[in-house]
């Protein structure tokens, strides 16, 4: 399991590249991949938005991302999991965040990768805060409920 | 030892106390990412906001952790503990 936290610009795929490249005990025993990639958008609640500043909280969002990865592979019986979510400034099209987990089986990777996400949008302590078209910043506090079944 | 008993009480002094953190929106809104307060006054996590904000009652989308742990308001406080504030998260 990998959870990161990244300053930097990500790039999603070298990252999956890399990591599974990594995982020498994934040779051989997964059957299932699936991958999550959120990225920024350029419209948010019908305004124009040309960047965004993303925060967190250093250590609890570590534990929390690690605290539902192991949930993840506990229910599921997954191979693996990999998070990697973006902080600082970001514009339109920039990756927010990679979910990847691999699994022997198909349904596992599915379900499992959407539980991941929904109680990290829910859940891990992150904020966004928008600078619009028109030079005016808001912070985005409209959330979602969390997986359910 | 003097120097000792000095040591000892600062030691003493220092770990009696509450961190206190805010983030997002309720940062900027007190002007402030962190503070430390003193243990004796707080018993829960209402009470550490009320003397860290003056302000008597927390809004109700705002969440509290507890070194690190989402909590509720009526959670007890202890001494050394890390009482964070912040509103509603928005990752991914």
């Amino acid at each position: 399991m990998q959870i990161r936290i990244s300053n930097s610009d990500l790039d999603p795929y070298r990252e999956i590249q890399q990591y599974q490249a990594a995982q020498t005990h994934l040779a051989g025993k997964y059957g299932a991949t699936t991958v999550f990639i959120g990225s920024m958008r350029e419209m948010n609640q019908d305004d124009a938005v040309v960047k965004m500043q993303l925060e967190h909280y250093q250590g609890m969002t570590e534990q929390y991302l690690q605290g539902i990865a192991q949930r993840a592979i506990d229910k599921w019986g997954l191979l693996d999991v990999l998070i990697v979510h973006r902080v600082g400034e970001i514009t339109p099209d920039d990756p927010i965040v990679v979910v990847a987990v691999w699994s022997a089986h198909r349904a596992a990777a599915y379900e499992a990768n959407r539980f991941l996400m929904e109680e990290l949008k829910s859940h891990a302590p992150f904020w966004k805060k928008e600078t619009l078209a028109n030079k005016q910043t808001r912070w985005v506090e409209k959330n979602t409920p969390g997986y359910s079944s | 030892m003097y120097a000792q008993f000095f040591h000892d009480t600062i030691a003493k002094l220092k770990s009696m106390s509450i961190k206190v953190k805010f983030f997002a929106r309720l940062r900027e809104q007190f002007g402030v990412s962190e503070l430390s307060l003193a243990a004796d006054q707080t018993h829960t996590v209402l009470q550490v906001w009320q003397h860290s904000t003056q302000q008597p009652t927390l809004g109700l989308n705002i969440l509290t952790a507890v070194n690190m742990q989402y909590v509720a308001a009526d959670y007890p406080v202890k001494d050394g503990d890390e009482v964070a504030f912040f509103p509603p998260v928005t990752g991914g």
